[in-house]
């Protein structure tokens, strides 16, 4: 898949400053998305993906959160340098959102038929009776009859209200969709619905969708692409392949060892010891260091670089410098990209 | 050896507005010393409903509850008092299920306090025990909830329901709000504590992998009702009722190319408000026929394994011959 | 995570002391606190002594802020009307939210009939105004400050009442409060412990932006003669005393006017501060 790169964030860095304290929330993340890829960005609470798609977006909570560093280019414009205005006219337009709770995108007294006219015109000169017509499209195109136009949104249930949110979020062909933990207040069985509707829909209108959950089965069925996150730093980054079938940070691996499978019986599950590190007050070395069953002593004194072992797979470890020395891997050199 | 639990024909109704709601509509089993039943469905399946009402967290409307072969559907003040040391249960929400006025040692010391068996230093002693049985460092004695994280929580939350030396915990949801990694960390513990303490658990969840990891028997419920019960194992190898099938098809499994077919299930539960007789999944069910409308029984179709659906046998294509032991 | 170690309280200090505006306003509370209760020792003269060759001094030595229509020292009956202001504004905040915690937390917490009851028969009281009220009580009981706390109390309980209600039914579905059913607490001790405690922080907020109220209540039930009676001290009753004399001397009304005009913003300023203080959502 050799597509033109749509997104591309380049060593960001990201700060919320509190009263007396500065939590480190992002630490020097790359990404790179191309054009009608999906992303899963992986991790646990606190690992800082929200404020990733946040920081794409523009809307970190100010006045606390902060960029001290880094670029995301979008469409060959960085993203960092626009004004509010500019950002004002990107949002929505070129890229929209989602989030976990579908109500705190709508309005709880507006119909939702007219909460999608109104995204659509804001971004669109198109008279009211043709936006009224194309939200009607949307809400069928979603799976929700057009009659239900008039209704509000709590005459709706949780798996439908995320449809609308859905709806809305596409209602201008965004380029790119960034969902946050779409699916995590649903039931199973409306969760499949609903992931199987955005895999769906995405492909069809050609969206590149970065993909934010902890679930790494939501991340098997519906990306092409992984990121795992932990303690602000893309630990592993690669296809779902890499990630899935050659775990190779520490962390990816114990996070497979803690999931209960369904094919196999064990006694026990085989969880990470510990907790993340507080981010306020990061270690000096690898931040998975103190949890880590393979670590070596200089783990502790220094941060890893991003090696890649792989071609297209990225580790930052210790191990994977080793792999990459041994040529346990035909793949190209490792990026020396040390910070 | 009689059961340690047995409810026959358990109801709970709720006046609504709109009319009755049947949370819990005809539930009846039995669960032993040491085992763990877990129970599966959908948001407002009344899973959480049956678990508070056998704890008397609310009242039943119907049917009967029977611990240790007495039956304790209506207890008196006193009965309750002691079916409390006995029966306990940890909660899903960390957060909102801790006080968040109360320290550590305070939240694992009331029920110790309220029993009023313990001297002071008797409690203080237990209180450590149980910190330390739980994995709780004594540093976080005078800590409060707010400062710690979600795993630490939960754990506060088991060692309180401990305190009084329970035989029988209902677990409702207790790692859905948990990180994965801190999440196996508590399922260890919770598996640890069974056999150390030969602990009875019903064990109350959405996610079918955590279930079939940590339970003896698995009951399928769908609007309030049991739709499929059998051996843990047995219903994730041989998954009858088409409910059970399309749940199951719809879990998430973390491996690419996974196969599997995903088993269409139209629309989202309906009301569980006066419900009509007859299977309460035919708005969804994919091989609804007219006979479905009329009211079903839980059959045991294969030894121990119970299903709720009149059309199982030809679905799953099973000769009539196949009965379940008598 | 936070390996901060402070209590609830502490955090709650800790934020204050950031707001500017609520650490003057916690300032002056506590300078006119001490003014009253030291009033005897501060006040150069006893509020009634009269001078009567001595009328509308202006500032002098021995009277520093002059003197009024009877010759009685200014300074002095301004010193002993902060007393009696502050008692009818906390004691009517204090009995209302006596009143309004026991009567909400019992509608709260048992809910049903119970609720319906005694929410209605708050409804009845709040249709009655304030005014109405007092005049009636001091018909009954005589006009003075303790009927007129208690006319003011009345009045503010319905609103305290609701508000506890509203908080308690937040807190009552919480699951700590199932928790602590499970392990055999009573009602009393739940709501005691468990209910109570989460439900106050904005009753404390509500009630500091009342004081403010209540001691202009206070001040406008002298003014009009049914609260502090003379020759006592009370900003309000030395309100409506010099405003006949407002035209030749017009500080008679300024300094009582400007002392309830500061004590009260000063007790709002707090309360703002405290509930901004007390918020979750403003943390971190």
């Amino acid at each position: 898949m050799e597509s033109n790169v749509l997104l591309e964030v380049k060593d960001l860095k990201v700060e919320y400053h509190t009263d007396e304290t500065v939590v480190h929330a992002v630490n020097g993340v790359s990404l790179t998305l191309r054009e009608g890829e999906t992303l899963g960005l992986v991790g646990e609470t606190g690992a800082g993906k929200t404020t990733i798609a946040r920081t794409i977006l523009g809307i970190l909570p100010k006045p606390q959160g902060h960029v001290t560093q880094g670029e995301i280019i979008f469409e060959g414009r960085n993203l960092l340098e626009l004004s509010e205005k500019e950002m004002r006219k990107i949002r929505g337009d070129k890229i929209a959102m989602i989030f976990q709770d579908p109500m705190t995108a709508l309005n709880p007294i507006e119909r939702v038929g007219d909460q999608i006219t109104e995204a659509i015109r804001l971004h669109n000169k198109i008279s009211h009776a043709e936006a009224v017509l194309r939200s009607m499209d949307m809400l069928e195109m979603v799976g929700i009859p057009k009659e239900r136009y008039p209704e509000f949104p709590h005459q709706f249930s949780g798996g439908m209200k995320q449809r609308v949110v859905i709806a809305m979020a596409l209602a201008c062909n965004p380029k790119l969709l960034l969902a946050d933990e779409p699916t995590t207040a649903l039931d199973v069985t409306i969760q499949a619905q609903v992931l199987a509707l955005m895999r769906d829909l995405t492909k069809r209108l050609g969206t590149s969708v970065i993909l934010i959950t902890h679930d790494l089965g939501v991340v098997a069925s519906t990306c092409q692409s992984v990121a795992v996150a932990y303690a602000g730093e893309i630990v592993e980054y690669g296809t779902v392949y890499h990630i899935f079938n050659n775990p190779l940070h520490p962390y990816t691996k114990g996070l497979f060892d803690s999931l209960p499978d369904l094919d196999v019986s064990k006694k026990r599950l085989k969880p990470i010891r510990g907790m993340m590190p507080d981010p306020t007050n990061l270690p000096e070395g690898c931040t998975f260091c103190e949890r880590c069953d393979y670590a070596m002593e200089i783990c502790a004194r220094k941060k890893p670089a991003v090696y890649e072992p792989e071609q297209g797979h990225t580790v930052r470890c210790f191990l994977a410098e080793r792999r990459v020395t041994d040529g346990a891997f035909a793949g190209s050199a490792a990026s020396e990209k040390v910070l | 050896m009689a059961p340690l639990l047995e409810v026959q024909h358990l109801k709970k109704y709720f006046k609504t507005p709109r009319g009755m709601l049947h949370a819990v509509d005809d539930v009846s089993f039995t669960l032993d010393a040491g085992k763990t039943l877990g129970v599966v469905g959908e948001s407002g399946c009344g899973k959480s409903t049956l678990g508070r009402t056998i704890l008397h967290l609310t009242d039943a409307t119907d049917g009967k509850i029977l611990f240790e072969g007495r039956d304790i559907t209506y207890p008196t003040r006193r009965e309750l008092s002691q079916l409390r040391q006995n029966m306990q249960i940890i909660f899903q929400d960390p957060y909102s299920s801790l006080n968040p006025r109360m320290s550590v040692s305070e939240t694992i010391m009331e029920p110790l306090k309220l029993s009023k068996k313990y001297s002071k230093a008797e409690m203080i002693e237990r209180t450590k025990e149980l910190m330390a049985t739980v994995g709780l460092a004594e540093r976080f004695w005078n800590i409060y909830p707010h400062e710690l994280d979600g795993g630490r929580r939960q754990r506060i939350g088991i060692a309180r329901a401990l305190a009084l030396g329970p035989k029988f915990i209902v677990c409702d949801e207790p790692v859905s709000a948990l990180d994965v990694s801190i999440q196996a960390q508590i399922l260890n513990l919770m598996l640890d504590l069974q056999e150390e303490r030969n602990l009875t658990y019903i064990f109350i969840t959405h996610d079918l992998s955590v279930v079939k990891y940590i339970s003896d028997e698995i009951m399928v419920m769908y609007l309030g009702q049991v739709v499929e019960k059998a051996p843990s194992h047995e219903l994730f190898r041989n998954t009858l009722h088409p409910y059970s099938k399309a749940l199951l098809s719809a879990i998430p499994i973390p491996k690419v190319d996974a196969q599997r077919e995903l088993i269409p299930m139209k629309g989202e539960v309906t009301s569980p408000i006066n419900p009509r007789p007859g299977c309460r999944f035919t708005a969804r069910c994919p091989y609804v026929e007219e006979k479905c409308h009329e009211p079903q029984v839980l059959e045991e179709i294969m030894p121990n394994h119970f299903v709720s659906c009149c059309r199982c046998r030809e679905i799953n294509e099973i000769s009539e011959t196949v009965k379940g032991r008598n | 995570m936070k390996s901060r170690k402070r209590s609830r309280f502490g955090e709650t200090w800790h934020r204050l002391k950031k707001n500017k505006a609520a650490v003057i306003g916690l300032v002056v509370v506590i300078i006119v606190l001490f003014v009253a209760i030291f009033a005897p020792f501060l006040a150069p003269y006893p509020y009634d002594e009269q001078d009567l060759s001595n009328t509308y001094a202006k500032p002098s030595k021995e009277h520093l802020l002059g003197t009024d229509k009877f010759g009685r020292d200014n300074l002095s009956r301004l010193i002993w009307g902060s007393r009696n202001s502050l008692i009818m504004g906390l004691g009517c905040v204090a009995l209302g939210t006596l009143f309004g915690i026991t009567i909400g937390s019992i509608a709260g917490y048992f809910g049903g009939r119970v609720d319906i009851v005694i929410m209605r028969i708050m409804d009845v009281f709040s249709c009655v105004p304030m005014l109405l009220m007092c005049v009636v009580i001091a018909a009954i009981l005589g006009p003075s400050i303790q009927n007129a706390i208690l006319a003011i109390a009345i009045s503010t309980t319905p609103s305290c009442a609701r508000l506890i209600r509203a908080n308690i039914l937040t807190v009552r579905d919480k699951e700590f409060v199932e928790a602590a059913k499970a392990i055999d607490a009573k009602s009393p001790h739940i709501i005691l412990r468990h209910i109570l405690p989460n439900a106050i922080a904005p009753t404390i907020v509500a009630t500091t932006m009342n004081i403010g109220n209540s001691i202009i209540s206070g001040a406008t039930l002298s003014f009009i003669g049914l609260g502090a009676q003379p020759p006592l001290a009370e900003w309000g009753a030395m309100l409506s005393e010099g405003r006949n004399y407002m035209r030749q001397h017009m500080e008679l009304v300024l300094y009582p006017g400007i002392c309830i005009m500061i004590t009260v913003l000063a007790f709002n300023l707090l309360g703002d501060g405290l509930r901004d203080a007390l918020d979750p959502r403003l943390k971190n």
